[in-house]
């Protein structure tokens, strides 16, 4: 970060910025000084789904592991999959459908610990409100040395699932057409089943951690609270399934709209809606209309659409977290991390589970088949469903390619989260830094990436702006990357929509405009 | 298990941002190198977990792209100082070391950075010629730096 000569900041590409992105708040007031509306836009534009056009198919699952920093497992996996129908293959070796299983589950428990602990922890453990330079994961390692030390091994384990696998952490060789690249010895089998029993341990703590909080805290059952629809793959017995399954769509009722639906046909199960103050598209349930259709993924509905989790201890704690609703589906926005620990659970038994098969260590790796002219890969990443479509031409090049990434997915309720949340903590007609933080703590629930900057613990850098009914600019706070809040300086009198548009304003392309990430 | 190598050299970057993959790049050519006593690790960023990579070292040494130290390259002692970057998705050298501090109850191992000079992060982009150049002589200090005796 640099300071220009009217000291104003310019945010430069340094080791703390590399990975950019930032949200905006646009909260749209109607007479009575109500939020009528509140737009989260993801104002920065990457544009992957044009990169990758007219480069080999066999490039995509490494070229796609660059959409993010936190979880490129689960796009070099969705893509895997979408390859391995392009050149013809339904169906891997026992060996290799493990190993990926495996690198899946490193990756969700990792990200899975990422997110609670070292982000949204702070928010719970120090209060929404408390000190921004205490409210981050040094301030648990000080405070609560034991949460704070077991989040970061538990993270540094999945990592190293996918180290063992991948080669490296990040970016790593996994998947190839087809199959795997390279098979796991026994001495890195046996080295990662060397702390696998304190991670699970670790796990099951994290999840008693997220449901004292959860239920010890009338006031958060509320918090950012929506009645949704819901979407996530499932087994062929209902049961959780990230890596492969058919999808299932519920009403927030718990009545079906779809269940396992091949995910192959998802074009003509979903659209998604463009809008133009947002790069994010607004994916909706055909069959429940664009208004009605929106829905949410990721932890919370995943679990909340499952009929069991195969793994015991995990199973036992999902039993306990529909019993909080008395059997009925859990809405609370702020269960998200209590259902995230959940899966973390589930991730570390299946970790073990797939370390102790004699088949995770076999060498018949990969199987060939006759070239198609797409593929369409489905898996459910951390933060929810993540779709990967393409289309080859004759030469193998990418012709077009279309993702549906699980933060866009749950772009709408983050929306309606936002505006239900402000509504509660506007005071006036003023942007307030109580406001700021309760809007934070409402989009983190979601884990989005906008990219990696979201993940920035009470440093999301945020824009908030407050629009009365007439498009007159009432106040902004603006939140850069370090976290500092500036004070409300509104615009003298913009017209209306000028306050609204997006500082990289045109209308995204149906193949361009989202923020890809998982 | 594998002991741990008392030399640890951990390049940092984005690979896909042009010559922010010159930490990760040098390191990278080290560990081809193979050499006995150190062990080269590579990550997008730095972040809490990697207090637990610096445990048991004897020297440790952070490789990073920078936008704009002098060229080639700067070579500096780090020591553990509470920055604001822990709350941000990344942190710096000196807030790791202060984080371990933190942690262990003791300081990190002694700790050098080596900034190389880079001009262009444009996501995709190839390295550029001048980045080239300069992680040619990075390399080639990193050679005599682990030559050296431990200080």
């Amino acid at each position: 970060m640099e300071h220009t000569a009217s000291n104003t900041r310019r945010i430069a590409i340094d080791p703390v910025s590399r990975v950019e992105g930032h949200g905006k708040i646009t909260l749209l007031l109607d007479a009575d000084n109500h939020v009528q509306e509140a737009r989260l836009h993801i104002v920065e534009f990457r544009g992957f789904e044009k990169f990758i056009q007219g480069r080999p198919y066999t490039e995509v699952p490494y070229f796609v592991q660059r959409l993010c920093g936190i979880c490129p497992v689960s796009h070099h996996l969705a893509a895997a999959k979408a390859v391995d129908q392009i050149v013809g293959v339904d169906e891997l070796t026992p060996t290799a459908t493990k190993l990926r299983r495996l690198i899946h589950f490193g990756q969700v428990l990792q990200s899975h610990a990422l997110h609670f602990f070292h982000l949204s922890s702070p928010d719970f453990l120090f209060g929404f409100g408390s000190n921004l330079a205490h409210r981050n994961i040094v301030g648990v390692l000080e405070d609560y040395p034991d949460i704070g030390l077991k989040g970061v091994k538990l993270r540094k384990y999945g990592q190293q699932v996918i180290a063992a696998i991948a080669g490296k952490r990040i970016h790593g060789a996994a998947a190839i057409p087809g199959g795997m690249n390279k098979a796991l010895s026994d001495d890195e089998r046996k080295a990662l089943l060397v702390d696998i029993a304190d991670i699970i341990r670790w796990s099951q703590d994290a999840v008693t951690l997220n449901e004292t909080i959860h239920r010890q805290h009338p006031e958060n059952h509320a918090f950012a609270t929506l009645s949704t629809n819901y979407l996530g793959m499932v087994g062929a017995q209902g049961e959780l399934e990230l890596y492969h399954g058919g999808l299932r769509a519920r009403r927030a009722d718990g009545s079906d709209i779809f269940d396992q639906f091949d995910y192959r046909e998802y074009g003509s199960a979903i659209r998604e809606e463009v809008r133009n103050w947002s790069y994010m598209k607004f994916p909706y349930l055909t069959a429940m209309g664009k208004d009605n259709g929106w829905y949410r993924v990721g932890p919370l509905a995943r679990v909340n659409l499952c009929d069991s989790i195969p793994t015991l201890l995990a199973e036992a704690a999902r039993v306990r977290f529909r019993a909080f609703a008395e059997g009925a589906y859990v809405h609370d926005t702020l269960a998200f991390h209590w259902a995230r620990m959940i899966e973390m659970l589930h991730c570390a038994e299946a970790i073990q589970e797939l370390l102790n098969d004699p088949a995770i260590t076999g060498t018949d790796l990969v199987v060939t088949g006759a070239k198609r002219a797409q593929g369409i890969g489905v898996i459910e990443a951390p933060r929810g469903t993540l779709f990967h479509h393409y289309q080859v031409d004759e030469q193998g090049l990418i012709e077009k390619a279309n993702l549906i990434v699980s933060t866009t997915s749950n772009n709408h309720a983050m929306n309606e989260s936002v505006r239900s949340v402000a509504n509660h903590y506007l005071d006036g007609q003023e942007i307030t830094e109580g406001l700021l933080n309760h809007l934070e703590v409402a989009v983190r629930a979601y884990d989005p990436c906008l990219s990696c900057a979201t993940h920035a613990l009470g440093k999301m850098p945020l824009q908030v702006e407050l629009i009365s009914h007439e498009g007159q600019l009432l106040s902004r706070v603006v939140k850069d990357s370090d976290g500092c809040a500036v004070s409300p300086h509104p615009n003298p009198s913009p017209s209306r929509g000028e306050g609204l548009r997006n500082p990289l304003s045109c209308s995204p392309s149906p193949l361009e405009g989202e923020g890809a990430r998982g | 298990m594998r002991g741990i190598s008392p030399i640890l050299l951990f390049g940092y970057g984005n690979p896909g941002r042009g010559d922010d993959a010159l930490g990760i790049l040098a390191v990278e050519a080290i560990a081809a190198l193979q050499l006995p006593g150190v062990e080269c690790l590579s990550d997008m960023q730095l972040q809490v977990e990697h207090i637990t990579d610096l445990r048991g070292r004897e020297r440790i040494l952070f490789v990073d792209a920078d936008v704009a130290c002098a060229a080639p390259y700067v070579l500096e002692t780090v020591t553990a100082q509470q920055d604001d970057s822990y709350s941000s998705h990344a942190l710096t050298p000196a807030a790791l070391l202060h984080t371990f501090r933190l942690v262990y109850g003791k300081d990190a191992p002694p700790a050098q950075v080596l900034r190389i000079r880079g001009y262009a992060f444009g996501l995709g982009a190839s390295l550029s010629t001048l980045a080239t150049e300069n992680l040619q002589a990075a390399q080639q200090l990193m050679a005599e730096l682990l030559q050296r005796p431990k200080p």
